[in-house]
């Protein structure tokens, strides 16, 4: 074809070169679009899976939803099983919060303390320090804490070792820091220039400027970052797992032990056996998780949406 | 009265004296000798980059807050050179309102907009506030269009009408000094007509110093005309002298359109 092209008229010319172009399109159109389908359909599968496993243990094990989300009594291997997940329930929600309210003050404070105290040296000093934590692997922070954390917190208690409740909030806050850091600083460092300038320009200092104007313009974003260290948080499994003392029983305070759901399933997974009302009941927790991160979704969407700048 | 008589009673308020400016290596600001008179519209002119904008923003120090920025000289304010003398920056921007090219509202309500210098100011008095921002947004017309939505987001605003609340908002801490940088760049034919008459009716309680690329408006609104050429001040007097006899011969070619 391309040896006739000098005999070729000007219309010929012009049509072989578009078909080429647009045979150049559809493909490249063809390869984006498989790619996202594959995304979907991964995720389609998982929740379509997780959801017909979840359900087998209350339709086919017949273990009363209401029993396995209220009761306080997990004991899968009695000669009369009980199947309440209720303590890790709790437990999950409770390192959750807890870590978020340590780790939230601390990570937007040092996004703002990187974006309007020191721009210059705070983002070179803090950009490689929130790199590094999230680079360590959560079996590291998991072992730092059974090192130090978990002896240390003994010291505190009258009887027993340190794996507590407390140890699993304070390995979990330190991991979810950078998140909550590094979105933080990405939202004030977004808000308009003319923000700053309008305050400074009535007389506000920069703490006034900070805390009345940068702070409640960005309010929304710093949640969603929040919400994404909690989301982080609720479902992290390993380096809790090794610090939290994973007992069946509801804590009476932060320094006692206690499980939560994706400590149980890890601890569980692998000695149970697969299709058994245990192993079904394990599937069900996973179901608990996977509900509990859409509604987090649901909630930094609702966020989003609240953006005012 | 004539124009000698008129001259003596005019009173400074900003005098400045052999001001330089660099950011960095450049020399910004070139020896800067300049007076603006109480009560009068003074109008800052000339091509983009010739320092204008630097200029004013000296007037209230916002261009401290520019990093490699160094000054020189003098800039009597009230009597004293603030950039060498300890002035208390707060009290300083309380007393010379504002406005910027865009209209930058907070994203707050209408009401907190415009208390929101009067509460950094340290006034709480919830009556007290309710007065300074009725009084404010009386000033520069906009009571009427908002006093039913006052807590509702400044964002909803149109344009001119941010404009506006932002000017009231820098009206609220009672300032005797409003600063103006192009303040009607972004605004509608419709919008700028408003600001401009809103500028001449302001002229008899406050000092105006505006910024413009518009050399009509210049003329429209100013009582004294200040034209600035790569950052040098070339000629600076009455504004209808200036617009109808210049005596340099670049503000001639600069008002007569030859360049811009």
């Amino acid at each position: 074809m391309i040896n006739n092209r000098e005999n070729m008229s000007v219309s010929e010319r012009l049509i072989s070169s578009r078909q080429n172009r647009q045979l150049d399109e559809v493909r490249g159109r063809m390869i984006v679009t498989a790619c996202a389908l594959i995304m979907i359909a991964a995720s389609v599968a998982i929740t379509i899976f997780l959801g017909v496993k979840g359900l087998q243990s209350f339709l086919v094990n017949g273990v009363s939803p209401i029993e396995f989300l209220t009761s306080l009594n997990w004991n899968p291997t009695d000669s009369d099983p009980k199947y309440g997940v209720l303590p890790f329930i709790f437990g999950s929600f409770a390192v959750t919060i807890l870590s978020a309210l340590i780790a939230a003050p601390l990570g937007i404070a040092g996004a703002i303390f990187m974006t309007e105290i020191a721009p210059n040296w705070g983002k070179k000093v803090l950009q490689p320090v929130i790199e590094l934590l999230v680079g360590i692997p959560s079996v590291v922070y998991g072992f730092i804490g059974l090192t130090v954390l978990v002896p240390f917190i003994a010291q505190f208690k009258s009887s027993g070792t340190g794996h507590s409740l407390l140890a699993g909030t304070i390995v979990l806050s330190v991991m979810i820091l950078p998140t909550i850091t590094s979105i933080s600083a990405d939202a004030m460092a977004s808000l308009p220039k003319s923000l700053r300038e309008g305050s400074y320009a009535l007389g506000a200092t920069r703490w006034q400027t900070i805390r009345k104007v940068l702070v409640p313009a960005a309010f929304p974003t710093l949640m969603t970052a929040v919400v994404l260290g909690m989301a982080r948080a609720f479902g992290e499994a390993l380096a809790v797992q090794m610090v939290i003392g994973n007992t069946r029983v509801l804590p009476e305070s932060p320094f006692d032990t206690a499980g939560t759901l994706t400590t149980i399933i890890t601890l569980n997974m692998g000695h149970t056996t697969y299709g058994s009302v245990e192993n079904n009941t394990l599937w069900s927790m996973g179901l608990v998780l996977l509900v509990m991160s859409f509604l987090f979704i649901l909630l930094i969407r609702y966020l989003s949406s609240r953006r005012k700048v | 009265m004539s124009i000698a008589t008129e001259a003596v009673m005019k009173q400074e308020v900003y005098q400045v004296n052999g001001m330089n400016l660099w950011y960095g290596q450049h020399h910004a600001l070139k020896n800067i000798n300049l007076s603006i008179y109480e009560n009068e519209v003074t109008a800052i002119i000339g091509p983009s980059g010739c320092g204008k904008s630097t200029f004013i923003k000296t007037l209230n120090l916002m261009i401290q807050m520019t990093p490699n920025v160094k000054l020189a000289g003098e800039l009597n304010y009230n009597g004293s050179n603030i950039l060498k003398d300890k002035v208390d920056i707060v009290d300083l921007r309380k007393n010379i309102g504002m406005v910027f090219q865009k209209g930058n509202p907070f994203p707050q309500s209408i009401f907190d907009n415009v208390a929101y210098g009067p509460r950094v100011h340290g006034t709480k008095n919830k009556k007290k506030l309710q007065e300074i921002v009725e009084k404010s947004l009386k000033d520069v017309a906009l009571w009427d269009e908002v006093k039913d939505r006052l807590h509702t987001s400044a964002l909803s605003l149109s344009g001119g009408q941010q404009q506006r609340l932002c000017i009231a908002r820098a009206l609220a801490t009672n300032p005797d000094i409003l600063l103006m940088d192009e303040p009607t760049s972004a605004l509608d034919p419709i919008s700028t007509r408003k600001i401009e008459e809103l500028i001449l009716e302001l002229k008899d309680k406050y000092t105006i110093v505006i910024v413009t690329h518009n050399m009509q408006q210049a003329a429209r609104v100013s009582d004294q005309t200040a034209f600035f050429y790569m950052g040098e001040l070339v000629e600076c007097d009455n504004t209808n002298k200036m617009f109808s006899n210049p005596k340099d011969q670049r503000t001639l070619d600069y008002i007569s359109g030859k360049f811009g």
